[in-house]
């Protein structure tokens, strides 16, 4: 009885979650004039032009694979950092561990908005203004504090045992770290990995400040279009709806080793 | 867990310590600058020392918004740190439920700042939005762009929205990192529902809810894109939380001296209560195991 409660309360929160995002979904397959002529709860006459625009028009395109391109970088980049940083933080005691940790997570509390110009001006100083790989290092700054963080937390988790049984088993550090350990926090992995690219996709101070034309971000180029021509609100619900696409695909994944956890991943 | 002595270890830290303070050090030195200078254009400015910083103290109008911000978050880790929890717990643990559950709780998650405005300016549109509309059929009269009531009720919900995934998404996570063991200890106990939630499972949640709840404090108070969007700061000043006073100071008006000593009050207020809350639950962790 109990465990029935709970599915009706998710299924009614998940159903009402859906609300929104089933409006934009219907939003997109109309036309604009459609759209501000009438309230409907479905599509009547269902178009595709929204989406054809997108996916015809480069300017539009270009944008989501920027996006998806700068995002990569920046996940590669904050796990292949984070992974030791974190194990350093659960495994040993060193000098000024404590404000180390407690200092990368102050690089997430910042008000960004000051702060674009400084960033506009350090990596247009260094020659790097409009290049994806500008957009994935200064996302660093919020995302690698938080993979330490996360991957800290799951690393605890392992007792030390293991690695001292390793050690003595004579499995080199790097080979451990890689063929014992990192597969025993996969959940862990993926989660990070999630939030990595989560944070860095939907982030755009930095990124539009950052690029021009080359690297400009999917959500800097539907706010260009939002003041050039009114709300296309068609256009604009495809536009996002295509934003979740590649998230969806990330987390589809990622869900295993979610759902699998420390119980069942361990030898 | 006792840890190994070594100050080696930081060889493993360099890495991340070089990527982060390249893009930390110099833009915070270089907002230090602005904020005790008044800078009239390229190569002219004036030391005025601390001025911005009592003049930004003394505003009246950046108290409102601190006010109005505290309110916010509060109300923010008061509603999502409990539901997202609740949903964690109402998630099942194996099979295809569980891909479909974590796929559509983390949709919001995915979709750009902005666009969140965008999506519920379109749904709470009193001629065209599901929600406006429905609400006005009810007989309710609800209008976020002119009354703050509404305006406060639209962002909430939205907030609700976008974020209880993420508490949920880090429950989850450590929800299925709790070994199979500790469960069936509890069952040959006997225990409740709720003491096994009280004694097994909170506890073993408590890094991944302290991160949770970090980051929902520290991402409310600098909420800036989806009110920006969706109310503009309005009606009036209703929603005029402290990102949106400090754009229109530092970037509209460009002052960048005043805008700079903001800056760096708002980082602290948030660093000072972030130290608070990393501290006290930390504290309580380890008072429960």
């Amino acid at each position: 009885m109990k465990v029935k409660k709970r599915t009706i309360g998710l299924t009614i929160y998940l159903g009402l979650l859906l609300l929104p995002v089933y409006w934009m979904l219907n939003m997109s397959l109309r036309t604009n004039a459609d759209i501000l002529g009438y309230f409907a709860l479905y599509p009547k006459d269902i178009t595709f032009v929204n989406y054809m625009k997108i996916f015809t028009d480069a300017s539009w395109y270009s944008g989501y694979i920027n996006s998806i391109i700068y995002v990569s970088i920046n996940m590669v980049i904050s796990l292949a950092t984070a992974l030791p940083a974190a194990y350093a933080f659960s495994r040993y005691r060193f000098l000024g561990d404590k404000h180390m940790f407690f200092w990368l997570l102050t690089n997430r509390m910042a008000p960004v908005a000051v702060f674009a110009l400084p960033f506009f001006q350090l990596y247009s100083s260094i020659g790097l203004l409009d290049t994806h790989i500008a957009v994935a290092l200064a996302h660093c700054l919020f995302n690698v504090p938080l993979a330490v963080w996360i991957l800290e937390g799951f690393m605890s988790g392992i007792p030390k045992e293991i690695d001292e049984t390793a050690f003595i088993d004579g499995y080199s550090f790097p080979r451990f770290f890689i063929t014992i350990f990192i597969p025993l926090i996969r959940a862990g992995v993926g989660v990070t990995a999630f939030f990595c690219f989560m944070f860095s996709w939907v982030e755009l101070l930095i990124a539009r400040t950052l690029t021009v034309t080359n690297a400009k971000p999917i959500g800097a180029i539907m706010t260009r279009t939002i003041s050039a021509t009114g709300l296309d609100y068609g256009l604009l619900a495809a536009a996002g709806m295509l934003t979740i696409v590649p998230g969806m695909i990330v987390i589809w994944f990622a869900r295993n080793h979610m759902a699998k956890g420390f119980a069942l991943g361990r030898v | 867990m006792e840890k190994w002595e070594d100050n080696r270890a930081w060889f493993l830290v360099l890495p991340v310590f070089v990527i982060v303070a390249f893009s930390a050090i110099i833009p915070l030195m270089t907002v230090v600058n602005y904020s005790i200078q008044d800078i009239f254009g390229p190569g002219q400015s004036v030391f005025v020392g601390i001025e911005w910083f009592e003049e930004m103290l003394a505003n009246k109008r950046l108290h409102d918004a601190l006010w109005r911000q505290f309110l916010f978050s509060g109300l923010v880790l008061l509603i999502e740190m409990p539901l997202g929890i609740l949903l964690a717990l109402a998630m099942p643990k194996r099979g295809w439920g569980v891909s479909v559950c974590l796929v559509t709780i983390s949709l919001p998650l995915l979709i750009p700042w902005n666009t969140i405005g965008t999506i519920w300016i379109i749904f709470t549109r009193p001629d065209i939005g599901l929600f406006g509309v429905a609400i006005n059929n009810l007989g309710v009269a609800f209008d976020h762009t002119a009354r703050p009531l509404d305006a406060w009720i639209t962002l909430m919900l939205m907030e609700v929205w976008h974020w209880t995934p993420l508490v949920t998404l880090l429950a989850y996570a450590g929800l299925r990192a709790i070994p199979e063991a500790y469960y069936q200890a509890a069952k040959i106990d006997g225990a409740s529902a709720w003491s096994t939630f009280w004694y097994i499972q909170l506890p073993k949640m408590r890094g991944v809810l302290t991160i949770a709840f970090l980051l929902r404090f520290m991402d409310s108070f600098l909420i800036y894109a989806e009110p920006f969007v969706l109310t503009g700061g309005g009606p009036g000043n209703s929603t005029t939380f402290l990102s949106i006073y400090l754009v229109k100071i530092a970037l509209l008006q460009f002052d960048l001296g005043p805008g700079g000593a903001f800056s760096l009050i708002y980082f602290i207020i948030v660093l000072l209560f972030s130290y608070i809350f990393y501290q006290v639950l930390q504290s309580v962790g380890r008072g429960e195991k």
